[in-house]
């Protein structure tokens, strides 16, 4: 299957005035289309560097990121602007890159998502799962090759973060985005992803990279995921990979 | 009596109640003083030279409305603060603009700016009058160094806070420095921005009368510096109390846009 990110010894510090932070050291994978990827690891290690990188906010001080695709971000919180209602902020992208907008197409993806009924309410009146569709729409609305989700399921409480986890992976899998998923949550980076990077301490390396395979026979979800066998030694073997009194 | 009230029902009576109260004890405070000060100025208890009286006041400024001198007055005072409040406010926000653009400007301005905004801009009023002509113009000026300072410096700093992740997201956009400025950095701050209108009323309203005070031959300030002047205390209470008038009505203006603008969205 054809590469459509990848990471070639890549270098990353941060500077101050205090000194240099070396965040990243060494990074190299590669991710496969339509692959999904979890990025797992203790805070601070440089999870959302990474994300930059792929979309090109930082660049490396040394090696390469090869990725030539349309990046789509999805952040922690849904950064919907509040002047503005659920069609004009999922067409904010389109506005900026001034590209014409498809009202049809919007319309039919608000359907599509349950949202057509709130098409011109402001985002002060959507439920905390709504808003964070409202921003995935924002993003896809531009039609990225790429999906990257910076923890995006954190800020909710635990039962509009299982429905939401579940509404977001039936869009990938449908639109079949290869996704880089940021999480600090072992379950979620299991229950997702197909791929799992363990990143270590600061400066991070990779210390692992698993191959989820949790032997479904039928479709996988992420609600589904969190029954299989496999999962608690997924988790196990994760876990201790992390292990954070290290 | 109706027994038969909701509990929701109950709320509204008693809330109602409640706001019915307090506008009592408002005006009824206004009645209490201004009853207390005509009563002691009439029976001598006060000096009515020093103190003058409600209705000596009242009579006053009906003989200058009458005599339609008053508007006359209250027109320059007034144009000259909504041109300091307009001016100082818009040149306020557009060096902001600009120095959001450029931090290292930022930087470089800095120390002068917090020594600008810390000096009593009222110092400056002489001299300002000097440079400007002693007309409106020169009375503008003072009004426009009291809210312009202000206004850089709260202004900016309002603009530096903008949400970091909102930021990010439309940089992911590659959105450009002005697309920022005109799609996140200005509407996020329309209420930030017309608090500093509200403030800016008040500044200009000083700038404008210590202006007066200085040079002018009309204007409430000028009512009031002559009324002390000639030992006049009651043109100088009937310029206060006009002017009071004058500020509550401007800030009430600001307060029906702010829930126009409220209610819109």
């Amino acid at each position: 299957m054809e590469n459509e990110i990848e990471f070639k010894h890549v270098n990353k510090s941060f500077y101050s005035l205090k000194g240099e932070t070396n965040v990243l050291k060494d990074i190299n994978f590669i991710v496969k289309k339509g692959e999904i990827v979890a990025i797992i690891g203790p805070s601070g290690c440089g999870k959302s560097t990474i994300l930059n990188l792929i979309s090109g906010l930082t660049i490396p001080d040394d090696g390469k990121v090869i990725t030539n695709k349309k990046v789509g971000y999805m952040f922690q919180k849904d950064n919907l602007f509040d002047w503005k209602n659920v069609y004009k902020n999922i067409t904010l992208g389109m506005e900026i890159k001034k590209l014409k907008v498809d009202e049809k197409r919007i319309d039919e993806l608000l359907t599509k998502y349950g949202l057509i009924d709130f098409k011109y309410h402001y985002p002060k009146e959507l439920s905390g799962g709504m808003r964070q569709r409202v921003a995935l729409l924002r993003t896809l609305v531009l039609d990225p090759d790429i999906l990257l989700l910076d923890e995006p399921f954190s800020s909710l409480d635990y039962q509009t973060k299982i429905t939401v986890q579940d509404d977001i992976y039936k869009i990938i899998k449908e639109t079949k985005k290869t996704t880089i998923l940021v999480t600090h949550d072992i379950t979620e980076a299991i229950a997702i992803a197909d791929t799992v990077i363990v990143l270590s301490k600061r400066p991070s390396s990779i210390k692992k990279i698993y191959q989820i395979d949790l032997e479904l026979n039928e479709e996988k979800t992420p609600l589904k995921a969190r029954n299989s066998i496999k999962f608690k030694d997924y988790f196990n073997l994760i876990y201790k990979e992390l292990d954070i009194h290290e | 009596m109706n027994k038969n009230l909701t509990n929701q029902e109950k709320y509204v009576k008693d809330y109602k109640r409640k706001r019915l109260l307090i506008h009592l004890c408002q005006i009824g405070l206004v009645i209490l003083f201004i009853g207390t000060w005509e009563l002691f100025s009439s029976v001598g208890i006060l000096d009515e030279f020093l103190f003058s009286k409600p209705s000596a006041i009242v009579k006053l400024l009906i003989q200058y409305i009458k005599s339609k001198e008053i508007f006359h007055h209250v027109g320059i005072s007034l144009l000259e603060t909504l041109l300091g409040l307009v001016i100082g406010t818009s040149l306020g926000i557009i060096i902001a603009i600009l120095l959001w653009f450029s931090k290292t400007l930022t930087k470089i301005l800095d120390p002068f700016l917090v020594v600008l905004n810390a000096l009593p801009k009222t110092a400056l009023a002489p001299i300002l009058i000097i440079f400007a002509g002693t007309g409106i113009k020169g009375i503008v000026v003072v009004a426009i160094s009291l809210s312009l300072v202000m206004t850089i410096i709260s202004a900016l700093n309002f603009f530096l806070h903008v949400d970091e992740d909102k930021l990010k997201m439309l940089k992911s956009f590659k959105a450009s420095r002005i697309q920022i400025l005109t799609k996140l950095v200005l509407p996020s701050n329309t209420k930030n921005l017309l608090s500093i209108i509200k403030i800016n009323i008040g500044m200009s309203w000083v700038g404008v009368i210590v202006g007066e005070f200085l040079v002018s031959r009309f204007g409430i300030g000028y009512l009031v510096v002559y009324g002390g002047q000639v030992f006049k205390l009651d043109l100088v209470m009937m310029g206060v109390f006009v002017l009071a008038i004058l500020a509550y009505l401007m800030y009430l203006i600001v307060t029906l846009f702010e829930k126009y603008y409220k209610n819109k969205r």
